[in-house]
C-alpha cells in the first residue's frame, strides 16, 4: 500500500481521475462507493450491521417459534441446526462486531481530534471486505435446494467443532461458505484492527495525551490490539478446516491421527480474547455516556483504562474453560478455572467505577443513560452467572445446557447490544443535527429489558432443569414447558423493542427536534465541533489541555470546589462557541486536504468472494477474483491518496 | 509524507511513522498466524508414524500413509519395516542459505537509495527478487519431489502440515517478490526517488521477516528430527 510518486498519467489513469471526480458529489451513488471519509463508513458499517441484526433476529423468532411447546414442528430438525448456526455466527460477526466498528469509525476521530483515520483507502478496503464476506455468508442460504425447503447455510453451531465440520458430517457447502466467508470477515477486522491502533497512537490532536483519551478510545485500542493478536489464530484454524475440507488434508481428521480438540483449542483461543472483543467497546460507550448523563467525571479514569488493558491480558490465559470437559485433566482445569475467577476482578472494578460515577451525581434518566444503566445491569448478572461456570464442577452440570445459553445472552445482548443501543442514542444528534426521541426512546429501552429478561432469565431454570442447548424440540414431560413459553413470548416481545427503534429512527431522522451542538452538555471533543459534523471534522485542531477537555472549556470550579460556567449562559444554550476558537469561518477551511475517494479498496474486496466462490465450484474462478485483488492494491498503491490541486 | 497531506497532522504522535507503525503490526500480527501452523505442525510430529504402526498391525501391506520425514524403521509384531526418509537436508540448507543472502541483499538496497543511488538501489532489489525466486523455485522443485515419492496433502499428517505450513510461507516470499518487482518497475519509470526510501525499508522488513519466519521453519521441521 505504498504511495508513490506518480507516472506519466495514461488514458486508463485519467478515466479513474474522471471517476474519482464524479464520486466527489456527495448526493451520488459513486460517492458512497467510493468514499474514505470515516463518518460515511461508520454509517455504512452501522447501517449494514443493522440489517444483519435483523436477519439475526429473525432466525432467533424462529428458533424460538420451534421451541414454543413440546414437541412442535414447525421448522424441523435441519432447518433448526441451519438456523441456530446463522444466528450465532451472524450475531457475533455481523452485527456486534461491524456495530462497534461503526462506533470506532464514526467517533475515533473525532474523540481524539483528528481528521479521519490514518489510512482512510484501508478503512473503506475493510468495510467492503465485511460486507463481501457478510453476503458471501448469507448466500449459503441459498445453495441448498430451496424449493423443497431445504436450505443451504451451514450447520455445524457458531464454533463449527471438529470433526462434525468435516464433510463427512456436515455434507453440502454450508461449511465451506462459513469457513470463507468467516476468513473474509477476519480480514476485514485484521485491516480495521491495524487501523484504529496507528490512528490512536499517532493521529491524537496535541496535548491529547494517551491518560487524557477517553475511555472508548482506550477500549478501542485494547479491542483493536486484540482482534490483530486474535484473528490470525481463527484465520489458521479455518485455512486448516477449509484445507480438510477442500482439499483433503487431515488436521482434523482422527483416522489419520488428527486431533479434533485442536480445533477447540484454536477456536477458544480467539475466541475468548473474542468475548472481550465483543464487549470492551460497550463498555468503552457506557463509560461516556454515564458521566455526561451524571454531570461529573468518571470515577477512577485510570482504574477503569488500567482494568480494560488487564482484561485484554487475562482474555489470552482462559479459554479452555470452555473445555473443562473434553478431559484435559485435573491440573488444567484448575489453572484456568483460577485465571477465569482472577479475569473478573478487572471486570467487577469496572462496575463498581460506573456506580461510583453515579454515586452523588446529579442523575438525567434520558434514552442514552437509561441503555447505559441497562448495561450495567443486565452485564453484572451475565458476568455473575459466568463466575458460576468457572467452577469446573458446576460447569460440568451446566456445560451444554440452556443455562449457558441464558448466561452469554446477558453479557452480549444484555451487556454489548444494549450499550449499543445506548450509544445509537447518544451520538444520534452529532451525526444528525437531530435528537431521536426520548420518549420512544424509553419505550424502547422499557420493551427491551422486558423482552430481553423474559426471553433469557427463564433460559437460567431450563438449563438448570437440564435443557440441552440445540436441540430442535424436546417432551411435554421434562419441565421445561412453562420456562420455553416465557423466552418465546420474550423473543417477540424484544421483536417489538426493535421495531419501536426503527420507527423512532425514522421519524428523528425525518423530523427530529434539532439538537444543536451539544445537546447533553457533553464532555469530550466531539460536542466541540457543529452537528451534523462537517466533513473535515475540526475547522481547527483543537490545543487539548484536560481530560474531558471540552468540559473544562465550559466549566471551572470556584474558590467552594463548585462547578460553575465558564462563559455565563454556556450550559443554557450550548451552541455558543466554546471558549477557543469559532466555527463560523467555514469557508476559510476549503484549503484543508482531506484525502481523495477512491474505488480501489472496493475492487479489491470484490475479489474476495470471487476466489471463495471459485474455491468451493470451480477454480476458473479463483485467477478472475486474485486479478481483481492485485487490480485494486495495485491501483490503490500507485494511486495519489491525496488528487493534486 | 503522503499519508500526513490529507489529515493536517504533520507529525505523528508518537514521532513514528503511520505505515511503519502499520507494517510492524501487521508482522506482530503474522508472528501469529506463522505461529499457529507451527503449534499444529509440532503437535502432529509423530502422529504419522503412530497412524502409520497402528494400520501395519492390522494389515501389513498397507503401507500408503507410511512416508516420512527421515530414515524410520518400524517393528510390529515381529516384523520390521524401513521406510526411507524424504527430507533433502543438504538442498534445503542451500535454498535456505539463499533466502538468507537475500536479506543481505535487501539491506544494501535499501541503503543505496538512503543515499540516492537509484542505479545500485535498481541492482540490489532485483538481486534480492531473483535469489527470492530461486528460493520459491527450490521449494517448487522440493513439492515435486516429495509428491512423487507419495507425500501428498493427503496421505498422513506429515503431508498436510508440511505442505500448507511451507507452503504458506512459500506465498508470503511470493507475496514479497510482487512487491519488490513493482517497486523495480516503478523505479524504472523514475517514481522513485532518495525521499520514497521509507517504501523500500517497508518492503524490507516484510523481506526480512519472511526470512526469520523461514529459519525458524528450517530448524524446527528439517534441522530437529524427533
Amino acid at each position: 500500500m505504498a504511495t508513490l510518486a506518480p507516472p506519466r498519467r495514461s488514458p486508463l489513469s485519467q478515466a479513474l481521475a474522471g471517476a474519482r471526480h464524479m464520486a466527489e458529489d456527495t448526493s451520488t451513488i459513486w460517492s458512497w462507493l467510493a468514499t474514505v471519509d470515516h463518518k460515511r463508513i461508520g454509517v455504512l458499517y452501522g447501517v449494514s450491521a443493522f440489517i444483519f441484526f435483523l436477519a439475526g433476529g429473525i432466525e432467533a423468532l424462529l428458533l424460538r417459534t420451534q421451541l414454543v411447546v413440546p414437541e412442535n414442528d414447525i421448522i424441523g430438525a435441519d432447518a433448526f441446526n441451519r438456523l441456530f448456526t446463522m444466528h450465532g455466527t451472524t450475531m457475533v460477526f455481523l452485527v456486534v462486531m461491524p456495530m462497534s466498528s461503526a462506533f470506532f469509525n464514526l467517533m475515533v476521530p473525532l474523540l481524539i481530534g483528528a481528521r479521519d483515520v490514518a489510512f482512510p483507502r484501508l478503512n473503506a478496503f475493510s468495510y467492503w471486505t465485511f460486507l463481501a464476506g457478510g453476503i458471501f455468508l448469507n448466500a449459503s442460504f441459498f445453495t441448498g435446494d430451496l424449493f423443497s425447503g431445504e436450505l443451504g447455510a451451514p450447520d455445524g453451531g457458531w464454533f463449527g467443532y471438529a470433526p462434525l465440520n468435516l464433510p463427512e458430517f456436515t455434507p453440502g457447502h454450508g461449511m465451506d461458505f462459513w469457513a470463507l466467508g468467516l476468513q473474509m470477515l477476519g480480514v476485514a477486522s485484521l485491516a480495521g484492527g491495524f487501523n484504529f491502533i496507528v490512528t490512536i497512537l499517532n493521529m491524537r490532536a496535541p496535548g491529547m495525551t494517551l491518560f487524557r483519551m477517553p475511555v472508548f478510545v482506550w477500549m478501542t485500542l485494547v479491542t483493536s490490539f486484540l482482534i490483530i493478536f486474535a484473528m490470525p489464530v481463527i484465520s489458521v484454524a479455518l485455512f486448516e478446516l477449509t484445507f480438510d475440507r477442500l482439499f483433503d488434508a487431515n488436521f482434523f481428521n482422527p483416522d489419520a491421527g488428527g486431533n479434533p480438540l485442536l480445533w477447540q483449542h484454536m477456536f477458544w483461543l480467539f475466541g475468548h480474547p473474542e468475548v472481550y472483543i465483543l464487549i470492551l467497546p460497550a463498555f468503552g460507550i457506557i463509560s461516556e455516556i454515564i458521566p455526561t448523563f451524571s454531570r461529573k467525571p468518571l470515577f477512577g479514569y485510570p482504574f477503569v483504562v488500567f482494568s480494560g488493558i488487564a482484561i485484554g491480558f487475562m482474555s489470552w490465559g482462559v479459554w479452555v474453560h470452555h473445555m473443562y470437559t473434553t478431559g484435559l485433566g485435573t491440573i488444567a482445569n484448575s489453572a484456568f478455572g483460577v485465571s477465569t475467577v482472577l479475569i473478573a476482578v478487572p471486570t467487577g472494578v469496572k462496575i463498581f467505577n460506573w456506580l461510583g460515577t453515579l454515586w452523588g451525581g446529579s442523575i438525567r434518566l434520558r434514552a442514552p443513560m437509561m441503555f447505559a444503566i441497562g448495561t450495567v445491569a443486565m452485564f453484572t448478572i451475565g458476568g455473575l452467572s459466568g463466575v458460576t461456570h468457572s467452577m469446573v464442577p458446576s460447569d460440568y452440570q451446566q456445560q451444554d445446557t440452556y443455562y449457558v445459553v441464558a448466561h452469554f445472552h446477558y453479557v452480549l445482548f444484555g451487556g454489548a447490544v444494549f450499550a449499543l443501543f445506548g450509544g445509537i442514542y447518544y451520538w444520534f444528534p452529532k451525526f444528525t443535527g437531530k435528537l431521536m426521541d426520548d420518549m420512544l426512546g424509553q419505550i424502547q429501552f422499557w420493551l427491551l429489558l422486558i423482552g430481553f429478561n423474559l426471553t433469557f432469565f427463564p433460559m437460567h431454570m431450563s438449563g438448570l432443569l437440564g435443557m440441552p442447548r440445540r436441540i430442535y424440540t424436546y417432551d411435554s414431560d421434562m419441565g421445561w414447558n412453562l420456562w420455553n413459553m416465557l423466552s418465546t413470548i420474550g423473543a417477540f416481545t424484544i421483536a417489538v423493542a426493535v421495531l419501536v427503534f426503527m420507527v423512532n429512527f425514522v421519524i428523528s431522522l425525518r423530523n427530529g427536534k434539532a439538537s444543536g451542538k451539544d445537546p447533553w452538555d457533553g464532555r469530550t471533543l466531539e460536542w466541540s465541533i457543529p452537528a451534523p459534523v462537517p466533513h473535515y471534522n475540526f475547522a481547527q485542531i483543537p490545543q487539548v489541555r484536560h481530560r474531558d477537555d471540552f468540559w473544562h472549556q465550559k466549566y471551572q470550579e470556584d474558590e467552594e470546589g463548585n462547578v460553575v460556567p465558564i462563559v455565563a449562559g454556556a450550559a443554557i444554550a450550548p451552541d455558543a462557541p466554546p471558549g477557543g476558537h469559532d466555527d463560523h469561518d467555514e469557508e476559510e477551511h476549503h484549503d484543508i486536504h482531506l484525502p481523495s475517494p477512491s474505488y480501489f479498496p472496493l475492487i479489491a474486496s470484490l475479489g474476495f468472494p470471487l476466489i471463495a466462490t471459485g474455491l468451493i465450484y470451480d477454480y476458473a474462478l479463483v485467477p478472475v477474483g486474485a486479478t481483481l485483488v492485485l487490480v485494486g492494491l495495485f491501483g490503490w498503491a500507485m494511486e495519489p491518496a491525496t488528487e493534486e490541486e | 509524507m503522503a499519508a500526513h497531506a490529507g489529515t493536517g497532522h504533520l507529525e505523528t504522535s508518537t514521532g513514528l511513522d503511520n505505515k511503519k507503525l502499520l507494517m510492524w503490526l501487521f508482522l506482530g500480527s503474522d508472528c501469529l498466524f506463522f505461529g499457529s501452523f507451527i503449534a499444529a505442525f509440532l503437535l502432529y510430529r509423530d502422529r504419522s508414524l503412530e497412524v502409520c504402526r497402528d494400520l501395519l498391525a492390522l494389515d501389513p501391506t498397507n503401507t500408503a500413509s507410511c512416508v516420512f520425514a527421515s530414515d524410520t524403521t518400524i517393528n510390529v509384531s515381529g516384523q520390521t519395516f524401513m521406510f526411507e526418509g524424504l527430507w533433502d537436508i543438504p538442498f534445503t540448507s542451500v535454498s535456505a542459505f539463499v533466502l538468507l543472502m537475500s536479506s543481505v541483499s535487501m539491506v544494501l538496497a535499501l541503503a543505496a537509495i538512503q543515499r540516492g543511488n537509484i542505479r545500485n538501489m535498481q541492482v540490489w532489489l532485483l538481486t534480492t527478487a531473483l535469489l527470492g525466486t530461486l528460493f520459491v523455485a527450490g521449494q517448487a522443485y522440493e513439492f515435486t519431489e516429495f509428491y512423487h515419492a507419495g507425500l501428498h496433502l493427503d496421505t498422513n499428517l506429515t503431508g498436510t502440515t508440511f505442505f500448507v505450513l511451507t507452503g504458506f510461507h512459500g506465498a508470503h516470499v511470493t507475496i514479497g517478490i510482487l512487491i519488490l518487482m513493482s517497486i523495480f518497475v516503478y523505479s524504472l519509470r523514475g517514481g522513485i526517488q532518495q525521499k520514497h526510501s521509507l517504501n523500500i525499508e517497508l518492503a524490507g522488513l516484510y523481506w526480512h521477516f519472511v526470512d526469520i519466519v523461514w529459519i525458524v521453519i528450517f530448524t524446527l521441521i528439517y534441522l530437529i528430527q524427533p
